[in-house]
């Protein structure tokens, strides 16, 4: 295997630096290389938001995944994705969290923000495309900050590891009903996945 | 030297953000003291310190980086390490012991990062400390990626305290906030300081500055073969005559352009780069026809290469002939661009066009968080001066994101603690305009005070607005000198921001909760009848703190637990009237206008219930969701 990119997307606040903590983390504890960039500081007030995360056997050097180059998108809304869609391999995989985030400014100038243009403009373009209520996880897990693990749940096999591994790593950074919740999350992301591309969950 | 750090048994490999890699790198290097001040990219070394509470370590915020450099320059005066840490602007802050810093010399080992931000991404300027280290007549090291950083923060150590000099270490914020997996060396203990020995040497005078100015120039020599590791050629495996010298993570991008091209190209990596490494420089250029320069931020490693190629008529390609950018970040794309077209002279082709254009999606720059008591304290002031024209200087900080619409309450902003004097600068000027200066607690203690006595000495004309949420918010929330409580979360006496503008000179302060709309009025109204220098405390609880410390209890009386509030906000649909006065005036994130519906909404995961929205509804529709009120609905 040469390097393995995944690209993370959102907005502040929705966990996106946790999530590619926990695949970084994952990868080293399988043994391999692991880099990853994030976004930190200002962004974060409700800015969009990037992390990049690489991993190889071998040497990994530039921390930010080069556009066409991303094994995996994971978009935690769909703006978000459609923004960093071009990040994509041709082929690649990508997971997109279905429910969007209102923009201040589209509310201030009166723009409408619905999801559906920009889901049907990733399903145009991504056929290992997996989507994710939001909404559901939030519902099933106890919380809307789950939303992160659920779509790590669903890009798991994409990103080539076993769903154990994943669940290790969450152990080693959480425990009690934090961790719970969270284990119901990746659940219902990856019984998503297990349902074959296109299907909305919920 | 190198046997007290680099010892070759590496411990297990661990995954570190960059910041992470050098509190590490200063740690194992038995530094006896950190201090800082917060600054993106940089504040999370600091932190780092500071929750693993090493024992035998003293490690603070202090109150801004001046400060913060002085405090170490004394451990390092008795012969202890120290690390201390700043963004690249709080360099500027901290230049006046800087470069006195350099005539005197250190006796323990002393390490200043300063963290660069090309973008810049989240600073006031894209400067670059290499030319600081520069002018300064300090090494520089600039690590490429969080590994580095760690084994350069270790070295730099044993650099300073070998030639007495303090040590900059520059990382990006693509340093800084990327992790790496880093097997760290062998920890050293804190190194034992001999204590202060007394010597004309620490007291610095006309005549030992001359001395000490001989000393500087001639060290020079030394420094390069203390520094000569970090600078590396590296041949590709065929031949060539095309030279690429690069630094940083600009680096990293290099290497990896390289393999993506398969071009071949003779690297010179700068690590080091002042003093800059000339003799290094000639054995790179031997046999070369060609060289480009990749670096973000100044064009350093390409003057320090002009004269160089211009001796051997090298033509010399980066910044100056606009090869590279002169401004914003890199990347491995841009290299590979920029490479195919100097080694192979390939132009680029303009990539296809899509078969179908994307939708545009919705900006987002940054804005305040629901439920921030900034946006509450804004509108106070908006609302009490009503139509009147009325000028609001800004400082650095959160509330610098006040300047967005719909606030549109930021008129200027230049650096910390800025907004208080030009405000004074613009009384001169603008004699019939009430003039508002905006200033956060952290900013305040940072460098706001000499410009509030300032104005008061000076019989100034100005309103003072302290807008007081109990930490430093934009960097992550570090404690500060008003909250009672160390970097390392132990008990300190907690200054009180009204007692300092009293003793200032300021007699008239106002002390108002920021979440009481009318309270709040009211006090600027008094505030704007008064004349002289005036000054409001809005005091409401940062609500990213409030948050984490207690979700129930976060507005009901700020700065003091009180009654238990209700937890969100809710818009009774059946009587709004779709007015959007709610999101038009406020611009909180949690609200937004259901379109089909034409009534407002408010998400109940990002609303506080600070209630600031019900105050301004005309109709009286938003109330507390205990009280009555429907469902959210989206």
């Amino acid at each position: 295997m040469s390097t393995m990119s995944c690209l993370l997307c959102g907005v502040g606040g929705q966990g996106t630096v946790l999530a590619s903590r926990l695949i970084a983390q994952t990868a080293m504890r399988l043994g391999y290389f692991a880099r990853t960039a994030e976004t930190i500081g200002m962004a974060q007030r409700g800015g969009s938001v990037v992390s990049h995360v690489r991993w190889s056997r071998g040497e990994v050097h530039s921390p930010l995944i080069p556009p066409g180059e991303a094994d995996v998108l994971i978009g935690f809304e769909p703006g978000e994705a459609v923004r960093c869609i071009d990040y994509l391999k041709p082929n690649g995989f990508a997971v997109v969290g279905g429910s969007p985030i209102p923009s201040v400014l589209a509310a201030l100038s009166g723009e409408s923000y619905e999801a559906e243009p920009f889901l049907a403009y990733i399903r145009g373009r991504v056929d290992r495309l997996i989507i994710i209520d939001g909404a559901r996880v939030a519902e099933a897990s106890g919380s809307a900050k789950s939303l992160n693990i659920a779509l790590i749940g669903a890009a798991c096999g994409a990103l080539k590891f076993n769903a154990d591994d994943i669940i290790v790593t969450l152990k080693e950074r959480m425990t009690g009903n934090i961790l719970d919740m969270n284990r119901r999350a990746f659940e219902i992301g990856a019984s998503a996945a297990a349902r074959g591309y296109g299907y909305k969950e919920g | 030297m190198e046997a007290r750090t680099m010892k070759s048994r590496t411990m297990k490999s661990l995954l570190w953000m960059g910041n992470e890699a050098i509190a590490h790198g200063a740690l194992h290097a038995g530094i006896t003291l950190a201090s800082g001040y917060p600054g993106t990219p940089s504040t999370e070394a600091l932190e780092t310190i500071a929750r693993l509470k090493p024992e035998g370590v003293h490690v603070e915020w202090s109150v801004n980086e001046k400060v913060a450099l002085e405090v170490a320059a004394g451990a390092c005066y008795a012969g202890a390490r120290a690390l201390v840490t700043m963004k690249q602007v709080g360099l500027n802050v901290a230049s006046d012991p800087l470069m006195s810093l350099n005539y005197i010399g250190v006796k323990g080992g002393m390490v200043i990062l300063a963290a660069d931000d090309p973008g810049p991404i989240s600073s006031q300027t894209e400067q670059d400390t290499r030319r600081f280290a520069q002018f300064a007549r300090l090494p520089v090291l600039d690590p490429s990626n969080p590994e580095e950083a760690y084994a350069m923060t270790r070295a730099a150590f044993d650099i300073s305290e070998e030639l007495r000099v303090p040590v900059i270490i520059r990382p990006t914020t693509r340093v800084c906030h990327a992790c790496a997996c880093v097997a760290p060396f062998e920890p050293l203990p804190p190194k034992p300081p001999e204590g202060f020995r007394k010597g004309r040497e620490w007291v610095i005078f006309p005549r030992l500055s001359y001395e000490s100015k001989k000393r500087i120039v001639a060290r020079e020599q030394a420094l390069s073969d203390a520094l000569a590791r970090f600078n590396i050629i590296e041949e590709p495996p065929e031949p060539t005559d095309c030279g690429i010298a690069c630094g940083g993570i600009s680096y990293a991008y290099v290497k990896e352009a390289l393999e993506r091209t398969g071009l071949q190209c003779r690297v010179l990596k700068v690590g080091a780069p002042n003093p800059f490494p000339n003799e290094i420089a000639e054995r790179f250029l031997d046999g070369l026809s060609r060289v480009i320069v990749a670096e973000e931020l100044d064009p350093v490693i390409e003057d320090a290469l002009r004269p160089l190629c211009a001796a051997r008529r090298i033509p010399l390609r980066g910044k100056a002939d606009a090869s590279l950018p002169s401004a914003g970040e890199y990347s491995v794309a841009a290299l590979a661009d920029a490479l195919r077209l100097f080694v192979g002279g390939v132009k680029l082709e303009s990539p296809g066009a899509r078969s179908e254009a994307p939708p545009n999606p919705p900006a987002r720059p940054p804005v305040l968080c629901a439920g921030c008591p900034h946006r509450a304290s804004f509108y106070a002031v908006k609302r009490a001066v009503g139509a009147r024209r009325a000028i609001y200087c800004g400082d650095i900080g959160c509330y610098t994101l006040g300047n967005a619409p719909p606030l549109d309450m930021v008129d200027t902003c230049l650096c910390m603690g800025a907004g208080i004097t030009i405000a004074q600068g613009l009384r001169r000027t603008e004699r019939d305009t009430p003039i508002f200066a905006f200033i956060g607690d952290s900013t305040f203690f940072h460098t706001g005070m000499p410009g509030v006595l300032n104005a008061v000495y000076n019989n100034s004309d100005i309103i003072i607005c302290v807008l007081d949420n109990r930490t430093t918010g934009m960097t992550g929330q570090q404690p500060h000198p008003g909250i009672g409580k160390t970097a390392t979360g132990e008990p300190a006496p907690a200054a009180d921001i009204g007692n300092i503008l009293n003793a200032l000179g300021v007699d008239s302060v106002r002390r108002v909760n920021a979440f009481d709309l009318d309270q709040a009025e009211r006090a600027v109204s008094g505030a704007m009848d008064e004349s002289g220098v005036r000054a409001i405390l809005f005091e409401g609880p940062c609500i990213a703190v409030a948050a984490r410390v207690k979700p129930q209890a976060r507005n009901a009386d700020p700065l003091r637990s009180g009654a238990e509030p209700p937890p969100y906000m809710t818009v009774r649909e059946s009587e709004c009237v779709g007015c959007k006065i709610c999101v038009r005036k406020l611009g909180c994130p949690a609200m937004s206008i259901i379109r089909d519906k034409r009534i407002a909404a408010i998400d109940p995961a990002l609303c506080t219930g600070c209630g600031l929205c019900a105050k301004v509804c005309p109709v009286n529709c938003i109330v507390h969701s205990t009280n009555g009120g429907e469902a959210a609905t989206r």
